[in-house]
This record gives structure tokens, C-alpha cells and sequence, in this order.
């Protein structure tokens, strides 16, 4: 390194400027530009895409779009039944997910005393989040519907979607419960209560906040899932009552987006979908940033 | 004891909804179609009809291809094969009928800032063989870009087997879909691709070219002087025992109702046999 | 109590497991009757071939994902390790909040939105600057793969530098480096392990990306040419799973390209284990 003067701020001494002198301050002035213009790269395309998506598919987000089914008799195009199965495929994984990933993580903080199977479930929940949504898909396909024998629907679907949301609402909830002081678990074993007792009325409760926010990264993560359902809900388009959709082809949002850009041209209704989708993908990331903060807090 | 007591009268209550319900012989049940895509606003169209006429049937349909959804007729996964071609001499030895529901052509399409407006039938083929390979032949400019179907496809079978250019085009996309093949020519000036008639009416940023100066409109299509076209074939086990819903949607689709909704989906009806 | 929380807890290991075995039981039998070697080296795909002999060699599709990724990172991890430094050393407390927001925002987009931006945005924008019969390319591909694999390299980055203890930059700078000096030749070589992860994770998430590249890159089963039509794995599996007939050996060996892909991410993974362990116990 050159020589240098120890000074109380680190700066290059400009008066007397020798040529190692200039090309460092060239040095640092060039990765400072660098810096700020992969960062201006990074921020321009999300705001470029949120604009173009919004400006392109606001226009179509009528009422009609939004409540009605498309006709072909009528020539029209209708997303209400992609909504309601986007609904409907969340309240069932999240029924199913959120009981499991949160025993899973009850277990592996408060009950667990082998380290192998601590490790080893870790492991597992690790694993599955490296693992391509094709790939659920089309394990997904082979186990729900050629071998448990289900349709192509809802309930397949949603199925397949817990595999992916599990790691998830274990990794959040775990976090979450590591996060409360053990004074309050020893404080109610202390006054007298079981450990299943102080669990469920001290523990769980404090870890609130985080299985909030667990819960709403995994609909995050549900509402943009694509290639999971391809095979395993289906393309279909028609409205159905939750009941019926469970075993029914039933497209969600995004794989009708699919559908209705690469099959049927139709652009319009295309970027309706994806307004729509963008809409809910801010709010929801709004919500998790509210959440996340309360639990920092803490 | 009174939990057991209301359980029963529970399970009375549910028993007698469903009697009653079966009691109507109003027709119910599921009807499974699979296959051509190109099919879709035909099938699309007539289903919605009869699902309005009839509430309790439900009518689903996959888009896997003709190929596919011939073999779905034959192991019994769909009730309904579609397929966009005339079955094959091996598939009606298995057992298989079809019962032609529609007449389609394959419209040939290009980009509408194509200067082409007409080709013949052998251009045609020689465009998709890679024989000519740019517009300049055509007073255009720049090298032509084959858009058609995947391997699967009916569409594509009909096309090949009519240009007689079976396994020897040279594509440069390979779409999965009519509506995919349509949105690529449309945005790509140097595009050219085939695509069910039905699905490219009012479409935008196309033009249909006529062939060996023939338009491709419903009429040339039902009297045949409009070459590239094939059946909309209902595929269905020969001889087999149909489910009352299945048959009733069937007989639907051949009425004189149907006639107009196939032509609303841009299909020519079949010859009706009393004229 | 426990014994259920337990039960709750296998469901993971459970899950993993039956995801490998029916890879492995689907995957296997196309590679039996076509030949291990025939597949993974045929350049040729034409499953339902009916004047020739129907041909399955899957390398096109392996070749397409290995040089998607490739490009993808060669263009993302820059641009994402750049950004990531700006966040977390030299932007202003706001800023970098402000910016971290926008990543994460970039990251819940669902991968169909990036595919229908890449088809109507990109597809037309690599045609007309390129010349091209049809902008539907591996190139298309590689951009729509770097862009979404952005957030993954960035937090994960982010995370590492500013978990590097401080000490080493203050001494570094009392040493009279600069503050861009010390970024580049002590905090980053320190955050060495988290950036490989970062890497690592972009891998994973571009080579088994679907949705987002099947409506921009053509899908024709040409061997990889960066303006050629491609087909990766997964768009392989993704466009032709409902064409090919259930029982045939068009499906059978589309499973298999799923066991193959799986293959992949696991090596990915596994080899990344590894690779952390063995710097941990270097340090």
C-alpha cells in the first residue's frame, strides 16, 4: 500500500496530488458510480415492470372482469372463478400447513432433545426449499392423482402447495418462538403448569406476531405459484362452489394468466390478471414488512 | 343422548335432500372432454350451452392435443376424445368411432404487414419444408420465420397431411396452442403459421391468405373448394354404452340448436341430414 | 403432546422422501428402455416421430439449462453483488431501506407476470435490435432468469457483508485504505462463504425456473444457441406433460427429465453443503 498519513478523517491529502493519488481517487469515484448503477438497474426494472403492468392492465380490471365467468356465448372474459380458486387453494394449504409447520416447529424448539433429529428435519425443511416448483408439479401428479386416485383440482393442488409452503411457516415460526425469553416458559412451569399447557397458553401466543408473518409469506408464495398447478389443479375456467371445485379442474390466477396470453391471445384479459396479481403481491408485501417490523420490535 | 338424537335426525334430513334430488331424473354427472386445442371455442361454446340448460352436469375440458386425446378415449380417462383430424386406421381398429361435430379449416396466417396476400398450395409447403426461405421471393424482405405446433398436435397433422410435408418442416417456434401460434405471427413481421379458422376470426395483427386464390370462409370450407381442412372429431368407444349425460350431450351437438353456436365459434356446422 | 408434535415434524423428512422415491420410480423406466447413454447424449428429440424411428435424447434440454444458468448469472450476479454492496456499506440509511423494499417486491412477483413482460416487452425488443426471424431465444431467456434471480443473490449477499464485524474494515481503513478499497479488498473477501451461498441460490432458483421462461424462449428442441429457439428441462416437462398420453413412453421419459433436473439441484445443493463446511473449518 502507498504511504500514508494517519489523520483523523481518512482522506487523501489533495494539496500535493501524485499520480498513485489520482488514480485512487479515480478508483473510488468509479465504484461509487458503478455502485449507484447496478442499484439504479435493480430499482428501475421493478419500477418499469410495476408501471407497465399497471398502466397496461388497470384499464381492464372492470367490474365485469372481476365478477363475472368468461362466456363463449357472450364472447366475454371473466377472472371471478380464477379468484375464487386462488381463494379456495389458500384457505385449504393453509388449513392443512399452518397446524403441521407450526407442530413441526413447536417440536423442534421446545420438545426436541435428539440433535440427529433436529438436524435431520432441518435438513428435510432445507431441502424442500431448494426444490423447482416443477418439480412439486410433477410429484405432486404422480402421488395425488395416480396414486391417492384424486382428480385434477382444488384439493390436489392444495396439496401440493403444502409441500412447498411448510419450510416456510417452520423456519418463521421457529424463529419466532426462539425469539421469546425463556423467563416466560420458566415462569409458568414454575407457577405449576404442564409443558403442552405452558406451550399452548404462554408460548404459542407470544410467537404470534411470527406466525403471522410466516403465514402471510406463505400466501405470498401461493398466490404466485404457477408450475406446481399445471397438472395438478388444472386449466379449467369455470366458476365452482368450494365443495365441487376440490376435485374439478379449476385454474388460480396466475396459471388462467397463462392460459389466456399463451392459448388464447387474449392480451387484454392477460394484463388484467397480472394487475391484479401485482395489486395483491404490494399488499401482501406490505402486510409482511408490518408484521415482520412488530415482531423486530419485540 | 341428546347429541345421538340430533345426529340421526341429521343424517334423516341429509338422507332425504339426496332422495329427493335423484327423485327429479333431471340429467347430472360429469362429462369429461380431452384433446384438441384447436377445438376449444367449439367445445367451450357448446358446453356453456348446455350446462345453461342443464345445471347439474358438469363439463370439463383439458387441452392435451388430438394425439392425446384419441389414447384418453381409448383407456377411458375422458368420456369425449377430441381430435382435430380423422382417426387413424390403427386407432379404429382399437375400437374407436368419431362422430364429426364440425368442419375447420387451418388458416394459413402472416403477419398483417405481410405483403403477401395469396399463395399456392405447393408455396405453402415449400415455405414450411425450408424450399424458399425468405420473402424476397414474394417482393417482401427478410427471412421467413415458420411458427406451427407441437408434435402432438392435430392441427399440425392436418396441416402436414394436406401440404404433404409430414416430419419434414423446418420450424423456428413450436407452439403448444392455436391462440400461441396466432400471438407469435402477430408479432413477428417475418411470421408465418397455421392456425385452427375458428380461433383466428377478429383476431388482430394477422392477415389470412387466401390459398390457390381460394378465401377461407365457412362456405368454401362446407363445399370444399377451400383445401387445407379437416373434421372436429368427437372420439368415443364403438359400441360402448355411454353414460345418459354423455349421450344426451352428444345428440345436443349434432341438433340443429348446436348449428348456429358452431358457427358463432367460427366452425362450419356438419351437413344435416334432413335438408 | 410430543409424540403429535413429532408426527408434525416428520411430515418434512417424509415429504423429501417421497418426492425422491417417486422421481426414481418414475424416472427410471424411460431410462431402460431407451438407454441411459441414448438419452443423456441423444441431440435428437422427436417422441412422436411416425416416419422414423421416434428419437429422445434429452442433451438439448440439460445443455439449455446449464448455459440459461450460466448467462443468468454471468449477468446477475454483478448487477445483484453491486447492488448488495451499495445497500449495505455505502447508501444512506433510507435509501438502502428503501431499496431493500424494492427487492423484496421483486421478489414476490410471480414468475407468469416476468414471463408476460419478457413476451410482449422483450421478445419484440431482441428482435428488432438483433435482426432476428423471431426474438423468442435463449437470450430472452437469460435476461428474464438474471432479472428474477436478483433478489435471491442481493438479500443473501446483503446479509453476509454487513455480518462482516466491523473491526475488519476499521482496521482496514486506519491502514489508510479508502472506504471503496476496504469493500472490495476486506469486506468482501470476508464475505466470502454468504456470496457462494447468494451464487448458489441464484443457480438453483434459474435452472429451475418454468413459468417465467416458457413464454420467451420458443420452445423448439434445438441444441443451445443463444438466438436459437431453446427448451430447457423444465419447459421441456411443462409443455409437453399434457400432450403426451398417460402410460407411453413420451411420458415416461418426460419424468425422466424431471429425475434428471432433481439430480441437479440436489448435486447443487449438496455441493454447496460441503463447500461451507469445509470453510467453516478453515476459519
Amino acid at each position: 500500500m502507498s504511504k500514508t498519513t494517519a489523520t483523523t478523517t481518512i482522506t487523501t491529502n489533495s494539496d500535493q496530488v501524485p499520480f498513485f493519488q489520482v488514480r485512487r481517487k479515480l478508483y473510488n469515484i468509479i465504484v461509487r458510480g458503478f455502485l449507484r448503477l447496478t442499484t439504479l438497474v435493480t430499482v428501475g426494472l421493478l419500477i418499469f415492470m410495476i408501471g407497465y403492468i399497471l398502466i397496461n392492465g388497470l384499464k381492464h380490471l372492470t367490474i365485469p372482469m372481476l365478477t363475472t365467468q368468461s362466456s363463449y356465448i357472450e364472447d366475454t372474459i371473466g377472472i371471478f372463478p380464477n379468484i375464487m380458486n386462488t381463494l379456495y387453494m389458500i384457505l385449504i394449504s393453509m388449513l392443512i400447513a399452518l397446524p403441521l409447520g407450526i407442530g413441526a416447529a413447536v417440536y423442534l424448539n421446545e420438545y426436541a432433545t435428539n440433535r440427529r433429529l433436529v438436524t435431520t428435519i432441518e435438513f428435510a425443511a432445507e431441502t424442500l426449499t431448494g426444490i423447482p416448483s416443477i418439480v412439486f408439479g410433477l410429484v405432486g401428479m404422480l402421488v395425488f392423482i395416480h396414486l391417492f386416485g384424486l382428480k385434477q383440482g382444488v384439493l390436489a393442488g392444495s396439496l401440493t402447495l403444502v409441500m412447498i409452503i411448510l419450510p416456510t411457516i417452520i423456519r418463521t415460526t421457529q424463529e419466532s418462538l426462539k425469539s421469546i425469553p425463556d423467563d416466560y416458559r420458566h415462569g409458568s412451569l414454575a407457577l405449576g403448569s404442564g409443558k403442552w399447557h405452558m406451550v399452548r397458553t404462554v408460548v404459542l401466543p407470544s410467537a404470534m406476531d411470527g406466525i403471522v408473518t410466516g403465514s402471510i409469506l406463505a400466501i405470498g408464495r401461493i398466490v404466485g405459484e404457477s408450475a406446481a398447478l399445471l397438472f395438478t389443479a388444472g386449466f379449467g375456467l369455470r366458476l365452482n362452489s368450494l365443495f365441487k371445485s376440490l376435485q374439478r379442474s379449476s385454474a388460480s390466477l396466475t396459471v388462467a394468466l397463462y392460459v389466456y396470453v399463451s392459448e388464447r391471445g387474449e392480451m387484454e384479459a392477460g394484463f388484467a390478471i397480472a394487475a391484479l396479481l401485482m395489486l395483491i403481491t404490494l399488499l401482501l408485501n406490505f402486510a409482511a414488512t408490518y408484521f415482520g417490523n412488530k415482531l423486530k420490535k419485540r | 343422548m341428546k347429541k345421538l338424537l340430533s345426529l340421526i335426525l341429521t343424517a334423516i334430513l341429509c338422507l332425504s335432500v339426496m332422495v329427493g334430488a335423484t327423485a327429479q331424473e333431471a340429467l347430472s354427472g360429469s362429462i369429461a372432454t380431452d384433446g384438441s386445442t384447436s377445438m376449444e371455442k367449439v367445445i367451450g361454446i357448446l358446453s356453456e350451452q348446455f350446462m345453461i340448460d342443464n345445471p347439474d352436469v358438469a363439463i370439463t375440458y383439458n387441452a392435451t392435443g388430438s394425439g392425446t386425446g384419441v389414447a384418453a378415449a381409448l383407456n377411458g380417462t375422458a368420456d369425449i376424445g377430441l381430435a382435430s383430424r380423422a382417426l387413424k386406421e390403427e386407432e379404429v381398429a382399437q375400437g374407436l368411432k368419431s362422430i364429426v361435430v364440425a368442419l375447420d379449416g387451418i388458416a394459413i396466417i402472416v403477419n398483417e404487414k405481410c405483403p403477401v396476400d395469396n399463395l399456392t398450395l405447393q408455396e405453402v409447403a415449400d415455405i414450411f419444408t425450408g424450399k424458399i426461405t425468405s420473402w424476397k421471393d414474394f417482393g417482401g424482405e427478410g427471412d421467413i420465420a415458420c411458427i406451427g405446433r407441437e408434435a402432438g398436435s392435430g392441427t399440425r397433422d392436418g396441416f402436414e397431411s394436406i401440404t404433404k410435408t409430414k416430419d419434414a418442416n423446418k420450424l423456428v417456434q413450436e407452439l403448444t396452442s392455436t391462440g400461441a401460434v396466432i400471438t407469435a405471427v402477430a408479432s413477428n413481421a417475418s411470421g408465418i403459421g397455421y392456425a385452427s379458422s375458428s380461433a383466428v376470426e377478429g383476431q388482430e395483427g394477422i392477415k389470412v391468405l387466401t390459398i390457390d386464390g381460394v378465401e377461407c370462409t365457412e362456405e368454401n370450407i362446407a363445399n370444399g373448394s377451400y383445401l387445407i381442412q379437416r373434421p372436429f372429431n368427437l372420439v368415443v368407444k364403438e359400441g360402448a354404452e355411454l353414460p345418459k349425460q354423455v349421450q344426451a350431450f352428444i345428440d345436443f351437438m349434432l341438433s340443429e340448436e348446436a348449428a348456429p353456436l358452431v358457427a358463432k365459434a367460427g366452425a362450419v356446422p356438419p351437413a344435416q341430414p334432413e335438408k | 403432546m410430543k409424540m403429535l408434535f413429532f408426527l408434525c415434524g416428520l411430515v418434512s423428512v417424509g415429504f423429501v422422501l417421497c418426492i425422491s422415491i417417486y422421481l426414481f420410480v418414475a424416472g427410471i423406466p424411460a431410462f431402460k428402455v431407451i438407454g441411459i447413454s441414448d438419452m443423456l447424449f441423444g441431440k435428437v428429440w422427436l417422441p412422436t416421430a411416425s416416419t422414423t424411428e421416434p428419437s429422445f435424447g434429452i442433451l438439448p434440454f440439460i445443455l439449455t439449462s446449464i448455459w440459461g444458468t450460466a448467462g443468468a448469472i454471468m449477468i446477475g450476479v454483478p448487477i445483484g453483488l453491486l447492488t448488495a454492496i451499495y445497500v449495505a456499506k455505502a447508501a444512506p440509511k433510507k435509501v438502502a431501506t428503501a431499496i431493500r423494499t424494492s427487492v423484496q417486491l421483486l421478489a414476490g412477483i410471480p414468475s407468469v407476470v416476468y414471463g408476460m413482460i419478457g413476451m410482449v416487452v422483450l421478445v419484440p425488443l431482441i428482435q428488432r435490435t438483433f435482426d432476428l426471424t423471431s426474438g423468442a431465444t435463449l437470450m430472452a431467456a437469460i435476461i428474464v432468469l438474471a432479472i428474477m434471480i436478483l433478489p435471491s443473490i442481493i438479500n443473501v449477499s446483503e446479509t453476509a457483508l454487513s455480518a462482516v464485524p466491523a473491526e475488519y474494515e476499521e482496521a482496514s481503513m486506519a491502514l489508510g485504505a479508502t472506504k471503496e478499497e476496504t469493500w472490495f479488498r476486506v469486506t468482501l473477501p470476508a464475505a466470502r462463504s454468504g456470496v457462494a451461498t447468494a451464487i448458489v441460490l441464484g443457480i438453483g432458483r434459474a435452472i429451475g425456473e418454468a413459468m417465467a421462461i416458457i413464454m420467451v424462449s420458443g420452445n423448439v428442441a434445438n441444441m443451445p444457441g443463444l438466438f436459437k429457439s431453446v427448451r430447457f428441462m423444465t419447459t421441456a416437462i411443462a409443455s409437453e406433460m399434457s400432450y403426451a398420453a398417460v402410460g407411453s413412453l413420451h411420458r415416461d421419459a418426460l419424468f425422466s427429465i424431471g429425475l434428471v433436473l432433481f439430480l441437479f439441484i440436489m448435486l447443487i445443493n449438496l455441493g454447496l453443503k460441503f463447500f461451507i463446511r469445509e470453510k467453516k473449518e478453515e476459519t
